[in-house]
C-alpha cells in the first residue's frame, strides 16, 4: 500500500483532494482500531452498517410506522403528542360518499377528483410510455449506424429536473408559444392549452412521457440486446415475416423486460407531482390534480392544513405502490432466474 | 437521374427499402427534433428581450426592432424603414400611431413630423442578445444564493451518500453476522416507501430534529439511498475476499481495508453512484419545497418553481435561470452519459 490504488484504476478526485482525506482518514484510524479491538471484527460490521442504518431507521422506517398513527388523529398540531386521537374518522371521511363514481357526492371531493384523474392519468400514460418506449427500443435495436449517439438523443430529457421540465413546455405551450406559432404559420387557430381542461390533461400526460420514456427505452434495449442473434438469423433464412419474428421471438423473449418496465411505470405514474405541478399546477380547476399533490397540499399548503387527512390519503396510496412494488420485486427475480435479465 | 437517385438511396449488402427502414428513419429524426428542440428553443428564447418575448409570431433567433434616441424626445423611438412616395427609402423613428397613419420624425431633422400610411413602413430588425437576463438575476435576486444552496446540497448530499452507502455495502459484501439478512430486506423494504407516502411524518421528525428550514433537512433524508447499497455492493462482492485476508495479516484495520483497499477498488461504481446522485440532488423538487420555507433558502429548482408560479411572471428572467439550472445537468449528459446509460441497463434502477 505504497502507493494510492486510486490511481492505478484510473479514477482520480484530484491530489488535492485526496489529500485531507487521506489524512481524515488515517486520523480516524486509531480510534477504530480501539474500538476493533473491543468489540472485534464483528462489531466492526455493525459498525459499518450503523450510519446507514440510523439514517434509513430515523428518516424512512419511522416515518413510515408513525404515519398509520398520523392517519389516526386529528387537529393540526405538528408533532404527534399534541394531536388527538380520533380513530378511523379520517378513513371515513375519505370514503363519505354517496355515489363513489361522482366525485362531487363526496365529503373529500378533491380526494375523489384527484384518485380519478390519478388513475386516468396512469391507464393513459403507461400504455402510451410502453407503446412509445417499446418502438424506440426496437428501431435503438436495429442495425443502425451510431446507435449510441440516438440512444443519447432519447435519454436526455431522463435527466432534466422536473422543474425544468415542467418550466420549458410551460413555454412552448404558452399562448405566444412554440405550438401556436407551428399551428399558426399552418393557418390554424392559436390555442391556450393549459386553460383548457383536456389539453392540460394531455399536456401532463405527453410531457412525463416526454420527459421519462428514455429511461425506460434503455431498460428495454437492454433486454432486446440480450436476445440472442442466431435466432433472428434462422428466422431470415426460413423467410420467416417481421410481424412474426416480433410476435414470435422478440416478444415472449422480451416479456420478463417488458414486465419489470410496466411496473416501474405504473408506479411512477401513480405518484406523479413535479412536473405536472409546475406544468399547470393542478389546473385548470382541478384537472390535472394528482394524488401526491392532494397530499401535499391537504397537508402543508391548504389554508386548513389536515395532517391527519393528508396522512390517511398517502397511507391509502402507499398500500397501492406496496402491492405493486411487490410485483416487481417477483417479477425481476423471476426474471432474473431465468436468466433474462442481469 | 434515377442513378442519382438510386445511388443515395442504396443500401448496405444491395437490400431495398423496406418499409420499417423509413419508418425508423422518421422515428429517429422526429426523436431528434422532439428530444432537443424543446430545450434549444428554451435557450434562444432565454436570450430574448422582453419585447422580443411578447412578439407574435415569434422569431427563432433574438431579433427585436431598433431603437433610436432622438433629441426632445425622453422615450427611445422605434427606428423603421420608410418608403417615400418618390420611391426614395429613408430611416424615420416613429413618434406615434394613430389608425394607419403612423407619425414618424426623423432622427436627423426632429423639428418636422412626417405622416406616413403603415403599409409603407418596415421595422429595422436587429439581433440582440439580452444578456442582462443573465446578469440581472445574479445582481438583483437572490439568484446566487439559491445557486450556492443547490450546489451545497448537492455536494454535501453526494459526498454522505458515498460515504454512509458505501461503509453498508461493504458490511453487507464482506462480513458474516446475525442480521445480516434482515438489514438487506430492510434496505429493499424502503424501495416501497417513496417520499410521497411518508411527506407528513417526515416532516414532523425532520421539524422535531431541528432542520425545518435548514439545508441539512434537505439532506439526510436522502442520503441513505437503497440504490446506492446495491450498486456498491453488487460491485464489492465482485472483490476477492483473499485481498482483505492479506491485508489482516499485514494487521491492517477493518478501517484501513475499507478505505485503503475496497474503497479504491469500487471506484467505478463509486463513480456511478456519484453522477446518479449529483443529478438526483441537483433535481430534488418536492421535498425542498416541503422542508425550506424561507426565501433565502430556497434550491434554485423550489425558486425557479416560485418565481414561475407567480402572477406577472418574468419569463426573461425565469428562462434565463432556467438555462442555469440545466447547465450542470447537461453537461452530465455530455460526458458522463455513457456511465448512466450502462448503469441504469446493469440494474434497472433509477
Amino acid at each position: 500500500m505504497t502507493t494510492d490504488p486510486r490511481e492505478q484504476s484510473g479514477f482520480s478526485f484530484g491530489e488535492a483532494i485526496a489529500k485531507p482525506v487521506r489524512f481524515v482518514m488515517d486520523l480516524i484510524d486509531p480510534p477504530l482500531r480501539f474500538l476493533q479491538r473491543t468489540t472485534g471484527i464483528g462489531g466492526m460490521a455493525t459498525f459499518f452498517l450503523l450510519p446507514n442504518m440510523l439514517i434509513f431507521g430515523i428518516f424512512v422506517l419511522l416515518p413510515f410506522f408513525i404515519n398509520f398513527a398520523y392517519s389516526m388523529t386529528g387537529g393540526t398540531a405538528l408533532f404527534l403528542p399534541d394531536r388527538t386521537f380520533v380513530g378511523t374518522d379520517q378513513y371515513a371521511r375519505l370514503f363519505d360518499c354517496s355515489n363513489y363514481l361522482d366525485a362531487n357526492s363526496c365529503a373529500e371531493d378533491t380526494f375523489w377528483t384527484a384518485v380519478g384523474n390519478t388513475a386516468w392519468f396512469v391507464l393513459l400514460q403507461v400504455t402510451l410510455m410502453i407503446v412509445v418506449s417499446l418502438v424506440t427500443a426496437l428501431i435503438l435495436n436495429r442495425d443502425l449506424r451510431a446507435r449510441s449517439f440516438w440512444r443519447a438523443v432519447f435519454f436526455f430529457p431522463v435527466l432534466l429536473s422536473p422543474v425544468v421540465v415542467g418550466l420549458i413546455w410551460k413555454w412552448i405551450l404558452q399562448r405566444q408559444g412554440l405550438l401556436n406559432f407551428g399551428l399558426y404559420s399552418l393557418g390554424f387557430e392559436p390555442h391556450v392549452w393549459l386553460n383548457d381542461r383536456s389539453w392540460s390533461f394531455a399536456a401532463a400526460v405527453g410531457v412525463s412521457i416526454w420527459a421519462h420514456m428514455g429511461f425506460y427505452t434503455l431498460i428495454l434495449l437492454a433486454g432486446l440486446q440480450a436476445i440472442p442473434r442466431d435466432l433472428y438469423e434462422a428466422a431470415e433464412m426460413d423467410g420467416t415475416k417481421p410481424t412474426r419474428v416480433f410476435l414470435r421471438i422478440t416478444l415472449p423473449l422480451l416479456a420478463p423486460n417488458l414486465l419489470v418496465v410496466i411496473v416501474l411505470v405504473l408506479i411512477r405514474a401513480v405518484q406523479i407531482f413535479d412536473e405536472v405541478y409546475v406544468l399547470t399546477g393542478g389546473g385548470p380547476g382541478t384537472s390535472t390534480l394528482f394524488l401526491t399533490q392532494y397530499i401535499y397540499e391537504t397537508g402543508f399548503a391548504a389554508q386548513l392544513r389536515n395532517p391527519g387527512l393528508a396522512a390517511a390519503a398517502s397511507i391509502l396510496m402507499g398500500a397501492v405502490l406496496v402491492v405493486l412494488t411487490l410485483l416487481q420485486l417477483s417479477l425481476s427475480r423471476s426474471g432474473e432466474k431465468k436468466g433474462g435479465r442481469k | 437521374m434515377s442513378r442519382v437517385a438510386q445511388f443515395l438511396f442504396r443500401r448496405k449488402g444491395g437490400k431495398g427499402w423496406h418499409w420499417t427502414d423509413i419508418v425508423t428513419w422518421i422515428w429517429l429524426i422526429g426523436g431528434l427534433f422532439i428530444m432537443f428542440g424543446p430545450a434549444i428553443w428554451l435557450v434562444g428564447s432565454s436570450f430574448k428581450t422582453p419585447a422580443a418575448l411578447a412578439e407574435f409570431p415569434p422569431t427563432i433567433l433574438p431579433y427585436v426592432t431598433q431603437k433610436v434616441t432622438v433629441e426632445g424626445i425622453d422615450k427611445p423611438l422605434d427606428l423603421y424603414e420608410v418608403t417615400l412616395e418618390g420611391g426614395k427609402t429613408v430611416r424615420l423613428a416613429e413618434l406615434r400611431r394613430i389608425g394607419v397613419v403612423s407619425q414618424m420624425i426623423d432622427p436627423s431633422n426632429p423639428g418636422e413630423i412626417i405622416k406616413v400610411n403603415i403599409a409603407q413602413r418596415k421595422p429595422v430588425r436587429e439581433m440582440t442578445f439580452a444578456s442582462e437576463n443573465y446578469a440581472e438575476p445574479f445582481t438583483h435576486f437572490d439568484f446566487v444564493r439559491y445557486l450556492w444552496n443547490s450546489v451545497f446540497v448537492t455536494v454535501v448530499a453526494t459526498l454522505i451518500t458515498l460515504i454512509v452507502n458505501s461503509m453498508a455495502a461493504f458490511a453487507l459484501s464482506k462480513y458474516e453476522f446475525r442480521g445480516r439478512t434482515v438489514a438487506m430486506l430492510l434496505i429493499l423494504a424502503t424501495l416501497m416507501v417513496p417520499l410521497s407516502v411518508i411527506m407528513v411524518p417526515l416532516y414532523s421528525i425532520v421539524s422535531a430534529l431541528g432542520l425545518f428550514n435548514s439545508l441539512w433537512g434537505v439532506i439526510l433524508p436522502t442520503v441513505a439511498t437503497p440504490t446506492g447499497v446495491f450498486i456498491l455492493r453488487q460491485y464489492m462482492l465482485t472483490i476477492p475476499d483473499e485481498l482483505i485476508d492479506a491485508a489482516r495479516m499485514d494487521k491492517a484495520s477493518e478501517w484501513q481495508i475499507y478505505w485503503r483497499i475496497i474503497l479504491p477498488l469500487t471506484a467505478p461504481a463509486l463513480a456511478v453512484l456519484a453522477i446518479f446522485s449529483v443529478v438526483w440532488r441537483w433535481n430534488d423538487f418536492l421535498w425542498p419545497l416541503i422542508v425550506l420555507s424561507r426565501k433565502e433558502l430556497y434550491t434554485l429548482q423550489v425558486g425557479l418553481s416560485i418565481y414561475s408560479g407567480e402572477l406577472n411572471v418574468q419569463w426573461h428572467f425565469i428562462l434565463a435561470m432556467t438555462v442555469v439550472t440545466m447547465i450542470p445537468v447537461v453537461l452530465v449528459f455530455i460526458f458522463l452519459q455513457r456511465f448512466i446509460t450502462t448503469g441504469i441497463a446493469g440494474t434497472g434502477l433509477k
